[in-house]
């Protein structure tokens, strides 16, 4: 039990972190609001005037947040789902009986060490470039016609990069799972004559769904808000084919300097990602207890 | 009792582990490569993957034009600075919740960590225009601020769940003895509590190091760290595959070294414990 005193001390050291928080969140979303109701141009100074919701109406109905906002679900379930159907037999092999399993590991995680902005331009440029990218010379090899990436399916490319950023989280966090699954419940399995696929689908696969869960929740966070890979590749183009709604935001707020019009775009990205944080929240919570 | 390990089984799992394990680095070390190649080399078709004239010009050429140095310093200031102030914040909140415990903590910790949901995205605008008025545009505090609080709620929790795990009776212990909590803070947590800050304090530079949404939007070239420095180099100009693949060679190798030594505190640290 704790004594009064170190209550009372628990509380002061605890105040400061829980104020500049709470600070950081409220403020800015609070101006966030408050500019989501102006008719508010940076290009216009001192025109600002209250328009109610007509800014909301505005971002919704713009055919670009529809666009955006498919761009957003294909660019979030599409990587979601290559890390993860990856990542599971990677996880699966990793932790077999591997010889210098410590240095592919190290292979495997090192692209998630990689500065966006770096993993985007290398990508786009040394192994996607049309006519000298390494991809196009494979597929030369092969006698297939090479692609242009960033022209004929902009989307796939970023969908890559951003996949082959997050596929050693995926994994690493699968393996750690894996690694810490009973291996007397796996032979007791194999000395009742399961078959390998039995393990894996009575045993292994829910032993996995846990941390499946956690890594769709957490990189779901993440790639609700990809901003970097976009802004040095595609610029959001051609067209609007590679904006998603924190592109779009952004360059309604610092290229056209629309700032009631980005603020209620902004609080509309806050309500998607906060579905994704209700679910995610539980879970954490729920390992708080035990 | 180990399961019996067939020879065969090794020696497939192991040529196919090193078999994809290559090709998820190979972006990685193809990229090195380049950064060694000339221009002329990096644009060949068909590819040399070994035998080119190897040089270390291109490395020069970055610094000389483009000052990496100032960048990386850039770096190091905001990741490091951003990491050092939240540690400082962090510390005495994550050592009150997993010592003093109350009825609310549990709360706290989740709205804690639901701030870190809030998308960058939601306060562009007004952190922009407050960053704008008092001149905090493109300067190493600004960015130092910004990733502190960013970064705050994962070094609250990664402390939290390290703290969690010192055994209390120890402390009581100490208390018997006759320790005020200064001496029980310096002599019995702080040994104790020293490799679960080292990891958070290592994990956390890393995030920073790497953050580019608010370091692309809110600085351009004082206080640029080596994210903006590398987006320089998107629109093109003539041949820069060698120069882009050293400049990011550059940019990324102090990362990857301290990001192998992290790899368990990464799953803890960004699961929020939940797999651990």
């Amino acid at each position: 039990m704790a004594t009064q005193q170190t209550q009372l001390l628990g509380r002061s050291l605890l105040a400061p972190a829980v104020v500049l928080l709470f600070i950081w969140m409220i403020v800015p979303l609070a101006m966030t609001i408050y500019f989501a109701t102006l008719h508010y141009s940076l290009l216009d100074p001192g025109s600002e005037s209250f328009v109610g919701l007509e800014n909301f109406r505005y971002f919704l109905t713009d055919p670009a947040f529809l666009a955006s906002l498919q761009n957003t679900l294909v660019l979030v379930g599409s990587v979601l789902a290559i890390t993860i159907l990856l990542g599971i037999p990677l996880a699966l092999l990793l932790d077999q009986p591997v010889v210098g399993r410590n240095f592919v590991r190290l292979m495997v995680i090192a692209p998630f060490f990689v500065m966006p902005t770096v993993s985007a331009l290398v990508w786009k440029n040394l192994l996607m470039h049309p006519v000298s990218g390494l991809l196009a010379w494979l597929w030369q090899l092969v006698g297939a016609q090479p692609i242009d990436w960033f022209n004929d399916a902009p989307m796939v490319a970023i969908i890559l990069i951003v996949s082959w950023q997050w596929l050693p989280f995926a994994t690493l966090i699968l393996l750690t799972a894996l690694q810490s699954l009973d291996e007397e419940q796996k032979e007791a399995a194999e000395m009742d004559g399961a078959r390998a696929t039995s393990t894996f689908i009575y045993i292994t696969l829910p032993h996995l769904a846990r941390p499946i869960t956690v890594v769709i929740l957490i990189e779901t966070i993440f790639l609700l808000t990809v901003f970097a890979e976009i802004f040095v590749t595609t610029g959001g183009g051609p067209g609007l084919q590679t904006t998603n709604i924190a592109f779009l935001i952004y360059s309604q707020a610092l290229i056209q300097f629309d700032v009631g019009n980005a603020s209620a775009g902004g609080l509309v990205a806050v309500v998607i990602a906060n579905i994704v944080a209700f679910f995610l929240v539980r879970i954490v919570g729920r390992n708080l207890e035990a | 009792m180990a399961r019996m390990v067939t020879n065969k089984r090794v020696v497939v799992s192991t040529a196919a582990a090193w078999l994809f394990g290559f090709l998820i680095f190979f972006p990685i070390l193809w990229m090195i490569l380049t950064s060694f190649k000339t221009e002329l080399d990096a644009f060949a078709i068909p590819p040399s993957f070994l035998f080119f004239h190897w040089t270390t010009e291109n490395y020069a050429t970055v610094q000389e034009r483009s000052d990496y140095f100032h960048h990386a310093i850039n770096s190091i200031i905001i990741a490091g600075g951003s990491t050092l102030v939240a540690t400082l914040i962090a510390v005495p909140a994550a050592w009150s919740m997993a010592f003093a415990p109350t009825k609310r903590t549990k709360d706290i910790l989740l709205w804690m960590l639901s701030t870190k949901m809030m998308p960058p995205v939601g306060v562009l605008v007004p952190i922009y225009l407050i960053y704008r008025d008092v001149g905090l545009l493109d300067s190493r505090v600004g960015l130092v601020l910004i990733l502190c609080f960013g970064n705050l709620p994962i070094v609250i929790w990664m402390l939290f769940t390290y703290f969690k795990e010192i055994p209390k009776d120890i402390l009581e212990a100490a208390r018997m003895d006759g320790a005020t909590i200064g001496r029980e803070l310096i002599y019995v947590l702080a040994p104790m509590a020293v490799p679960g800050i080292a990891s958070t304090l290592l994990l956390n530079f890393i995030l920073a190091w790497n953050e580019a949404f608010w370091t692309l939007n809110l600085s351009t070239s004082q206080a640029a760290p080596l994210t903006v420095f590398i987006a320089s180099y998107s629109s093109p100009e003539g041949l820069f595959w060698a120069k882009l693949s050293a400049a990011s060679t550059l940019a990324i190798a102090p990362i990857l070294v301290l990001g192998w030594f992290s790899q368990k505190q990464l799953v803890r640290g960004l699961t929020f414990g939940a797999v651990k």
